[in-house]
């Protein structure tokens, strides 16, 4: 196919060339060339993914090693620029990303899964198309903007609504990572969904289940795996946002309260490192946080795999 | 045709560059020849163009004057490169007297032993408003109570003849200079309790006038409509009261220079362009109040 269509196109751009042998030549070398440029992009991913791993892992050792792995680990306080002697310990932003990324969790899952469920079972076709619209442009909206709408409207309104003297708090940053992780859930949970067997359903209603009960006892069952693929790819986007939280969280670094101003791991790195001096202690401690982020998203990203490939040994079974 | 527009590109970019090394290598060559003969006869008036290089080092938090005034002296004298390295008001005096750098910035008063061998010349001064919501009753505060909110001994406006309203205590991150430059002018360091820690001056004026009951802290030419400035001790702040020192919380940004030394002819170039009108501005685009009109 491919010798047909550009055997043309090689005549018209070297007609000058020596025919047969030469004009085999001159493609095989192009071939080559190309097979070469692909194999080089394909690397240069492989390249920045080590790169950046080596990186982290270099800058963000030896803080660690001064501070001490377990001190800095489980240290609860966090005073990078105190004058007679600061201290390094990230346990609070440690606890405050996973609470967080837990309470995004426990809000975004049911929501998303019942959208989901909703989507692929009950919706007319019209309403779907509508919904599924919205789902898109709300994972198409950048995470500033999130955070934007998150200090003026939802901040203030925390405030309010809980007597509080300020809403930058860990209970606004979680809605606003659970609404931010809603759109993959969505996606992935409704595809999961569309891929169980009609028949299953079938079945279930032939022997007298309501559909109620039929989605619940047999659909979500079936597409348990895909489901599952949605939330750890959740807990992965709340994990690693830093933006949009940063603007409504406070970012003071407390031991993580619902109603206290926390600070996250991401937002530890962002919010400090424009104005740590080069070469110090606090600069090389930001970048162990880096590494220490850098694991999580990592052992996050395994667990996905693992999901993944399951999905796939169930879908030939 | 395109291989021969890259061509007539890659030569022009080419050319371009050997052009750009070139006058960089001009100018290095010419610096010390010129520069000789001037610091034997410092007095001649400066000349239309003079050449070298000024180093200044010192304070953290006047990073942003000086880079406007770099900025700035560069169109008016671009044969002179001056360098400013952030390292600490400290340092920055340490290196003027030791004669590592021409001029030190220091975002304090020289101290009197300090004072023995260098001369001080305030540039600038930067005031810090402490900034609440328009709708908050409070007008006037001491740095003693402000200090007081800040460290989170005192946690209700109503304990300074205010409403019934829980206070929320914004400021900057860790390392940011409108910060340190607070913090040491309350003597709050490392002691205050944050209910925020926004990452610019912007962000804390939001959140100040989006929460009724917000207390910040902001350089003086931030402040802006949406929230109240509060006088200290009674005095308003303002580009006046900053300058004559009734404004307490403020801070003088100085030159250190050492009094037995001449300045280079580069250094005394900058020097007066720090203290000319044309700077005036840009203090003002920096955040800060000229020390001169």
């Amino acid at each position: 196919m491919n010798e047909i269509v550009s055997q043309p196109q090689v005549k018209k751009r070297a007609p000058s060339q020596p025919p047969a042998a030469g004009r085999r030549g001159a493609r095989e070398v192009l071939e080559r060339l190309m097979h070469g440029l692909f194999f080089a992009c394909g690397a240069l991913a492989v390249a920045f993914v080590l790169f950046i791993s080596v990186y982290l892992i270099l800058s963000g050792l030896p803080a660690i090693r001064e501070i001490g792995l377990w001190d800095f680990l489980s240290g609860r306080e966090w005073a990078p620029t105190h004058q007679t002697e600061p201290r390094f310990g990230i346990l609070p932003f440690i606890l405050t990303s996973v609470y967080g990324t837990a309470g995004a969790v426990a809000i975004g899952v049911p929501v998303g899964f019942f959208t989901a469920m909703f989507l692929s079972k009950l919706a007319p076709k019209g309403v779907a198309e509508v919904i599924r619209t919205a789902v898109d442009l709300l994972a198409g909206i950048p995470s500033v903007v999130y955070g934007l709408i998150g200090m003026t409207v939802l901040v203030p309104a925390v405030r309010t609504a809980f007597g509080l003297a300020s809403g930058a708090t860990l209970l606004a940053a979680v809605v606003v990572l659970s609404v931010m992780i809603l759109p993959s859930i969505i996606s992935v949970a409704e595809t999961a969904l569309n891929a169980v067997p009609k028949e299953y359903e079938e079945a279930s209603l032939a022997l007298g289940a309501t559909r109620t009960e039929t989605w619940f006892r047999v659909s979500a069952p079936a597409a348990s795996s895909g489901v599952a693929t949605a939330v750890v790819l959740g807990i992965g986007r709340a994990m690693g946002e830093a933006m949009a939280i940063m603007m409504v969280a406070g970012n003071v670094a407390n031991m993580p309260g619902l109603f206290r101003s926390v600070r996250f791991l991401t937002t530890a790195i962002a919010s400090e490192m424009s104005y740590a001096a080069v070469g110090s202690l606090q600069r090389n401690a930001l970048y162990s946080i880096a590494l220490v982020l850098f694991l999580f998203i990592m052992l996050i990203n395994v667990i996905l795999n693992g999901f993944l490939k399951k999905k796939k040994e169930g879908g030939r079974t | 045709m395109k291989k021969s527009l890259a061509l007539c590109l890659s030569a022009a970019l080419s050319l371009s560059l050997l052009s750009a090394c070139g006058g960089g290598n001009a100018q290095q060559s010419q610096a010390p020849q010129t520069q000789a003969p001037q610091s034997e006869a410092p007095q001649s008036a400066a000349p239309a163009a003079l050449t070298g290089t000024v180093v200044t080092n010192g304070s953290t938090s006047m990073e942003k004057v000086m880079k406007a005034l770099i900025e700035g002296f560069k169109a008016a004298q671009p044969g002179i490169t001056v360098t400013y390295e952030p390292t600490g008001s400290g340092s920055g005096v340490e290196a003027a007297s030791n004669g590592s750098a021409d001029i030190g910035l220091a975002s304090r008063g020289l101290k009197d032993s300090e004072k023995e061998t260098l001369t001080e010349t305030v540039v600038a001064k930067d005031g810090i408003a402490i900034v609440v919501n328009t709708r908050n009753a409070v007008e006037d505060l001491t740095v003693e109570q402000v200090a007081a909110i800040a460290r989170g001994e005192i946690t209700n406006w109503k304990d300074v003849g205010g409403a019934d309203e829980p206070i929320a205590f914004i400021g900057r991150e860790a390392g940011s200079g409108t910060r340190g430059a607070f913090e040491e002018l309350t003597g709050t360091e490392d002691e205050c309790k944050y209910s925020q820690e926004l990452t610019s001056t912007g962000a804390v004026i939001t959140a100040v006038s989006t929460t009724p009951g917000a207390v910040g802290y902001a350089s003086l030419s931030s402040v802006e409509e949406s929230v109240k400035a509060l006088k200290i001790g009674g005095v308003a702040p303002s580009e006046e009261t900053v300058l004559d020192g009734s404004y307490a919380i403020q801070r003088p940004f100085v030159f250190a220079t050492l009094t037995s030394g001449t300045l280079t002819d580069a250094a005394k170039a900058f020097y007066d362009f720090a203290l000319s009108a044309d700077a005036a501005q840009l203090y003002v685009a920096a955040g800060v109040v000229p020390s001169f009109s």
